[in-house]
């Protein structure tokens, strides 16, 4: 909502207040001004000329050399716009002119003419192309007769005035209106109202013999009231009332349009004003749409209606849809002589969703939508009665036609100053709260300790007892408000366990070298099950934005290799990324799908960079599977923790392990396959996806310490030639099965494949710990429980002892 | 004899003193005080002299064999010093040689200013509480006194799933879960997590971003606890000389409703680019809750009342750390990840 101040001040004083000033106070009331515009914008020396003479440019076909009456002198000016003509009243900006955006106007030669400054048109003085009628848009403006030479045209527009923008929320609808504000103003500053008035001369004939009305959907239109102004001479509105719409930021079309739309930004009514003789049918009928029914709208657009859209009729067809825009067969235009203006409350539903499906927001559907004041209505209609008395020289017919089954009573509002100051954590008397509501004009009574109020319909928003607080409160002041804390029973707050344990998981993997990322939660349908751990039927949006971003992942590992491959692209050789996420599989029976916290991470790069002393490694595989185990050890998982060799598109088939707890899978790590390294150019990339919630949820055994033991433990190493194949993990396992309970530790420590082993051989270096917490080890049972470990090794794998 | 003895001394004397190294120095003691050297010698010769004279020429041996061995260590632990000096200063190194780094990554700086919230409020006996990002529309609209065909829908635009279900807008269903479950009894959360909306991502907008909410419901909770917990809160965040301002505000699931500004951290309010000349900087929405909210999850509003608040983390951290564009935090780019590193306690 734009609002001059100048015409604010119609309506309520508002104390000579800077209009910074006046903008901060609504500001802190609770109306949030969002801008405060000085449309002079810097704007000095522009005055009214008087065109003498207009003669051709004899070297340019589109100048014209104008003679022009500034009223000290008689200067030239040359101007190029089409609508030039002599004997004009135009606006000229002389030499040492400054214009908006801080162009200054110079004496200039234009192919080999003297120009001393510039005929302007309404952009040039910063008015928005938009706003400016039709009749001026591509020329200069021309101005009235009474316009005086010489004078600055500032006032003549309205120029020498300050808009303040408000950013009103869906609850202040009141004041969408400049009474609304006038009365938020006057309340703020103590001040009183000042009424526009609505007088004119009724005619002898009366609007009912003219017109009869009924209205067939009343749910959606409690109340229609319909003048007739009969010979109504159409023609420009006068400056003033231009200048009015502008500054509010409508376009200026004729006396009829602008008197209704004057009507709405003064009182906050939608009002439309139809050509009663194209009518025809002397009949005004409201009724819902026949569904596949078509109208043409003003702006020239054919539209197919549903049953569900409110429409005016004339008894036969659409006339205009209700509340949204009028239609183009019953429009005003330069031959009207009679007019019907209707004034009416249609429903906030109906008119949002016929809005919504024409696609079609006016200022007169946002304010039925957030519903009008019930007793404006008849007032709104009977104020542009008067006006277009007043400014189109129309007889206004006697009475209106009406159909009326509106509740226009105030809501009642019972609350105790007591309870009021409850909530505040306050003290407010009694007095300064009824001072309060006298400001805001609501009625009241106060008695028995409570006060009764009846809020005013301009005022939807008021219908609690809470309502009233937050009058009381923005009206007092909420710097007053004292600052306390909660005084309660003292808890103790903290984190869940869950939540604890993902705050160590975050912590050692950035320990361990990884940045977090958080990357988008919808993707394509493409990447949504990529590399995904289970995939289940996706989530999909109905009405995505894109096709990138219309189903909701079900890996979190799509994602960040894009964040990799950013990197990467950006001369990053070394990348390691972790992201903690939601991915989204299938359906719960809420009907919601089921949320499941995961990890993912993905390297690429330099793992170990410290050249000077020639350590330098990439990563591999099992720097990954290092940080996974030790971030299990951390969880307390190690002892349920395996690896097993799998397969999984996208990633390498021989480098890629599914992560076990207790023989389920939790988790999947590996390389990613060469062809979408190469895809997304990338080096060596590995990448891993744990289901989070799982292990974060998996019950711990408690923490139970085991005496430190004074006896020392005794080490064998043993070195085997196995087949290539066998994979050195079932080796551990079989010696850990085999060892018995002495056998405490198993320790890989060397592994070889090459030139001195047979083909299809490997050696594989084993160091184990035998130890008993409450003794000494003999030798004998030392061997004897390695003997059983070699006799397994080689029964089960063909294990033979190296030599 | 006792000439010869004097003679010795001095010879052994100025050998100890010649020698330059714990090598020499062991010769030196081999020679003179062995079991085959010239001290030695003497004591064997004793059994030539006279009875009586052997007693004093014994402890005259003695002395001397004394006074070379006193010397001799003492030259000992010199050269072996002087020894370990030069080892140590032939294994000096160039300490201003880079060290092997211990790479270490860090928080985003969204999950870091979620944190230092949450362990704001964790301190003050808040719970964290946590929600379904997929929302049906019961929790995210209408628990929250926003019915269908509300016009305040219009404000936020949604990804919907279904007629019934969406990505959530707001972390305010959390809330309205909670209160449902706890079932009358009162509540002290926060709420952070990740929200939708349709939005086209630019500078300042992102389909998606972070939320991070506070609800309390007691008996006689005030407005003024919750001016007090905002200012506290502004003062953790954004340094202890932060006043706060209140200004009246519309949001439906509160009333009275507000917006909290504080002075700006960078003018302190007399005026720059971040709080646009103003002095003051809007940080969150903030209000009581709405009685239908309370009545809806089964709380009787007369009884019972309580504050809420929310705000944007995108915001605090573009404001705090002077981020200009909110896609930065969804790239990734571990050239900004990496600013982060630091600790700020």
């Amino acid at each position: 909502m734009l609002v001059s101040t100048k015409w604010l001040e119609e309506y309520v004083n508002t104390q000579g207040l800077d209009p910074k000033e006046l903008g901060e106070k609504i500001t802190r009331a609770g109306i949030e001004v969002d801008a405060v515009i000085d449309r002079s914008q810097g704007m000095t020396n522009i005055v009214v000329g008087y065109v003498l003479e207009k003669v051709k440019h004899p070297e340019a076909d589109k100048l014209n050399i104008c003679q022009v009456d500034v009223g000290e002198e008689t200067t030239q000016i040359i101007c190029g716009a089409p609508n030039v003509e002599a004997g004009q009243k135009v606006i000229v900006a002389r030499p040492g002119a400054v214009l908006p955006g801080g162009i200054k106007i110079k004496k200039a030669k234009l192919r080999g003419e003297v120009s001393n400054g510039m005929i302007c048109s309404l952009q040039e003085l910063g008015i928005e192309g938009r706003l400016v009628p039709k009749a001026y848009a591509e020329g200069i403006y021309v101005l009235p007769e009474t316009a005086i030479v010489g004078e600055s045209v500032l006032p003549l527009f309205g120029l020498d005035d300050t808009i303040l923008e408000l950013g009103l929320t869906p609850n202040r609808s009141d004041a969408l209106s400049m009474l609304g504000v006038a009365y938020e103003v006057g309340a703020i500053l103590s001040e009183d109202m000042k009424y526009p008035e609505a007088t004119y001369t009724e005619s002898s004939e009366k609007a009912s013999d003219y017109l009869t009305l009924r209205v067939e959907a009343m749910e959606e239109n409690p109340m229609y009231i319909a003048k007739v102004v009969k010979n109504v001479q159409i023609k420009e509105s006068p400056l003033w009332l231009q200048n009015r719409l502008m500054a509010a930021g409508v376009r200026p079309h004729n006396n009829v349009v602008d008197v209704t739309n004057y009507v709405l930004m003064e009182y906050g009514q939608p009002l439309h004003a139809f050509d009663y003789d194209r009518l025809e049918t002397k009949e005004i009928v409201v009724r819902l749409a026949n569904e596949g029914e078509k109208i043409v709208t003003l702006d020239d657009q054919e539209r197919t209606l549903k049953s569900t859209h409110l429409v005016i009729t004339n008894g036969v067809e659409p006339v205009a849809i209700a509340g949204v825009m009028g239609g183009l067969n019953s429009e005003v235009h330069d031959g009207t002589t009679t007019v019907v203006i209707e004034s009416a409350y249609f429903t906030a539903g109906s008119i949002r969703q016929s809005s919504k499906d024409h696609g079609l927001r006016s200022d007169a559907s946002t304010r039925f939508e957030k519903g009008v004041d019930p007793n404006r209505v008849i007032l709104a209609a009977e104020r542009a009665a008067s006006l277009l008395a007043e400014l189109a020289g129309g007889e206004v017919l006697a009475g209106s036609v009406v159909v009326d089954e509106l509740e226009k009573e105030p809501a009642e509002v019972v609350v105790s100053p007591d309870f009021i100051n409850n909530r505040l954590g306050m003290k407010i008397s009694l007095e300064d709260m009824t001072s309060i509501l006298s400001r805001l004009k609501f009625d009241y009574q106060a008695a028995n300790g409570y006060i009764y109020i009846k809020a005013p319909t301009r005022r939807q928003d008021i219908k609690i007892e809470e309502d009233i607080i937050e009058e009381i409160a923005r009206m007092y002041g909420y710097d007053e408000i004292p600052m306390t804390l909660p005084v309660e029973e003292s808890k103790p707050g903290g984190l869940t366990s869950y939540q604890a344990k993902r705050r160590q998981v975050r912590a050692y993997l950035e320990g361990a070298g990884l940045y977090q990322a958080i990357t988008y939660s919808l993707t394509s349908k493409e990447m949504s099950q990529k590399f995904a751990l289970e995939t289940a039927p996706v989530t999909e949006l109905l009405m995505p934005m894109s096709e990138d971003r219309s189903i909701l992942r079900q890996s979190l590992i799509p994602h960040l290799l894009e964040a990799v491959t950013y990197n990467t692209a950006r001369q990053a050789d070394t990348v390691a990324l972790y992201e903690v996420g939601s991915v989204f599989l299938g359906e719960t029976e809420s009907g919601l799908p089921h949320e499941q916290e995961h990890l993912a991470a993905v390297i690429t790069g330099k793992w170990l960079d410290h050249s000077w002393q020639g350590e330098k490694k990439s990563v591999d595989f099992f720097v990954l599977k290092g940080i996974v185990e030790g971030l299990m050890g951390l969880l307390g998982h190690s002892k349920e923790l395996t690896f097993e060799r799998t397969v999984k598109d996208g990633l390498h088939p021989g480098r890629t392990a599914s992560i076990k707890l207790d023989g389920a899978e939790i988790g999947l790590l590996g390389q990613l396959h060469p062809s979408e390294q190469k895809a997304r150019d990338l080096k060596e990339t590995y990448v891993v996806e744990i289901n989070l919630a799982k292990v974060l949820n998996k019950e711990l055994e408690a923490l139970y310490y085991a005496p430190v033991s004074k006896f020392p433990s005794i080490t064998r190493d043993i070195a085997l030639v196995v087949d290539s194949e066998k994979a050195t993990g079932e080796l551990q396992a079989i010696i850990q099965l085999s060892g018995g309970k002495l056998l405490k530790n198993v320790h890989l420590f060397d592994l070889y494949e090459g030139e001195k082993m047979e083909p299809g051989k490997k050696s594989v270096a084993f160091s184990l710990t035998y130890f008993d917490p409450e003794r000494t080890l003999t030798d004998e049972e030392v061997v004897n429980a390695h003997n059983k470990v070699l006799k397994a090794l080689a029964e089960q794998a063909g294990a033979e002892l190296r030599g | 004899m006792e000439a010869q003895l004097q003679q010795l001394k001095e010879e052994a004397l100025q050998k100890i003193e010649a020698s330059g190294n714990v090598k020499e120095l062991n010769d030196v003691r081999v020679a003179y005080l062995g079991k085959k050297g010239p001290i030695t010698d003497l004591l064997k010769g004793m059994g030539k002299l006279p009875a009586e004279e052997r007693p004093k020429m014994g402890a005259l041996v003695n002395v001397v064999r004394e006074e070379v061995t006193t010397v001799l260590e003492a030259r000992m632990t010199l050269l072996q010093e002087q020894a370990i000096n030069e080892q140590l200063e032939k294994e000096s190194i160039d300490v201003t040689l880079p060290g092997r780094p211990v790479k270490t990554g860090n928080h985003h700086p969204l999950t870091r200013v979620v944190e230092e919230i949450e362990d704001l409020f964790l301190s003050m006996g808040y719970e964290i509480a946590e929600g379904p990002e997929v929302e049906k529309d019961y929790y995210n609209f209408e628990a929250l006194n926003l019915p269908k065909g509300h016009p305040a829908r219009d404000m936020q635009d949604s990804f919907y799933i279904s007629e019934d279900i969406l990505l959530r807008t707001h972390t305010s269903p959390v809330q309205a879960r909670t209160m449902e479950a706890k079932e009358g009894q009162p509540i002290k959360i926060i709420c952070p997590g990740k929200v939708y909306r349709r939005d086209n991502d630019d500078a300042t907008h992102s389909h998606q971003f972070t939320q991070i909410e506070g609800l309390v419901i007691g008996e006689n909770i005030r407005m003024s606890d919750l001016k007090g917990t905002l200012s506290l809160f502004a003062k953790k965040m954004f340094g202890d000389d932060r006043e706060i301002r209140l200004r009246p505000s519309f949001f439906p699931f509160t009333e009275p409703s507000v917006e909290m500004d504080i002075s700006c951290f960078k003018c302190s309010g007399s005026g720059c680019n971040v709080c646009k000349k103003t002095g003051w900087i809007e940080i969150l929405g903030a209000g009581m809750v709405h009685p239908n909210v309370l009545e809806m999850a089964g709380y009787d509003s007369k009884k019972l009342s309580g504050f809420a608040f929310g705000m944007g983390p995108e915001r605090i951290a573009m404001l705090k750390y002077g981020v200009e564009d909110i896609r930065h935090f969804y790239t990734n780019d571990v050239r900004f990840l990496s600013q982060f590193h630091r600790s700020e306690v």
